[in-house]
């Protein structure tokens, strides 16, 4: 029998992978793919709520949203990670430090 | 087993695994790959999760649309003829801890009993199998496009139009930002 745990250990599986990718790449592109193993594990969680909660459609309505933003957000990110290519010739995160004093 | 863990097990083996590679493997091609097979195996636990609606777009926006992006990411920001692209990886062990950590604490899914010196005996289990969720009499596998758009065009229309106007927002943006100037 699935129970909602079962789908919860998927999802917390999915964030720490996705956190370990944020923290340990230093390329951009790459931790944007943590970023969106993170969304998606937020996802899994709102639709198997959805599920074994009350019976309504609330999280899955919630999960259209997350998908939504986290289509602008990867635009807007690789916006970025391509003009921080253009000024500095590399796309690793820790030598954009313009802001240095 | 059931056929339904089965299927779950599937599915969640291909998303893990996956998503393992996406982290771990060197390459920034291989990690955009597997992050296909992630995609797809989310898909298919909503499949499983009775969420016909969501899978379609899960495969629409995000194969479709997201993956394609971020491999254009990959291609632009590496020269042509550097065939390798390769990613460092930096330290690696302390948040390797960090992240087991907290997958330890959330979601260890069978119970341990360990004998620490001085400590005594430690239960490890994780926190979202300790708690007795609120589980209602939940939704069977049912249709739910249609009363999807019911919600978004009713009780929703307002976060509706302000998502569409998040997107165009956010592609003006992306243009303006990536655009080059004349004077630089």
């Amino acid at each position: 029998m699935i129970t909602l745990p079962h789908y919860l250990t998927v999802s917390a599986a999915l964030f720490t992978l996705g956190l370990l990718g944020v923290l340990t790449r230093r390329n951009a592109v790459n931790v944007l793919m943590g970023i969106e193993l993170i969304l998606n594990s937020a996802n899994l969680n709102l639709v198997a709520f959805s599920r074994f909660g009350p019976g309504n459609l609330q999280g899955q309505l919630f999960a259209v949203f997350v998908i939504v933003i986290a289509a602008a957000e990867v635009a807007v990110a690789l916006a970025i990670v391509l003009t921080l290519y253009r000024l500095r010739r590399t796309p690793n995160l820790d030598e954009a430090d313009f802001l240095r004093g | 087993m059931s056929a339904e863990a089965v299927i779950f097990f599937v599915f969640a083996a291909i998303t893990v695994g996956a998503a393992a590679i996406v982290v771990l493997a060197r390459s920034l091609i291989y990690s955009a790959f597997a992050l296909l097979f992630t995609f797809f195996g989310v898909a298919g636990l909503y499949v499983l999760l009775g969420a016909d609606f969501l899978a379609a777009t899960q495969l629409l926006i995000y194969v479709g649309g997201i993956l394609v992006l971020l491999l254009f990411g990959v291609m632009l920001t590496h020269k042509l003829y550097d065939l390798n692209l390769k990613t460092e990886v930096t330290q690696f062990l302390p948040a390797a801890i960090i992240c087991g950590g907290l997958f330890v604490l959330l979601a260890w899914p069978i119970e341990v009993s360990l004998l620490l010196p001085r400590i005594g005996r430690v239960r490890i289990l994780g926190t979202l199998w300790q708690t007795s969720w609120a589980t209602g009499s939940g939704r069977g596998p049912a249709a739910t496009t249609e009363e999807i758009g019911r919600l978004f065009m009713g009780s929703y229309l307002l976060p509706f139009e302000a998502a569409s106007v998040l997107l165009l927002v956010a592609l003006m943006g992306a243009a303006m930002i990536v655009r080059r100037r004349k004077d630089a």
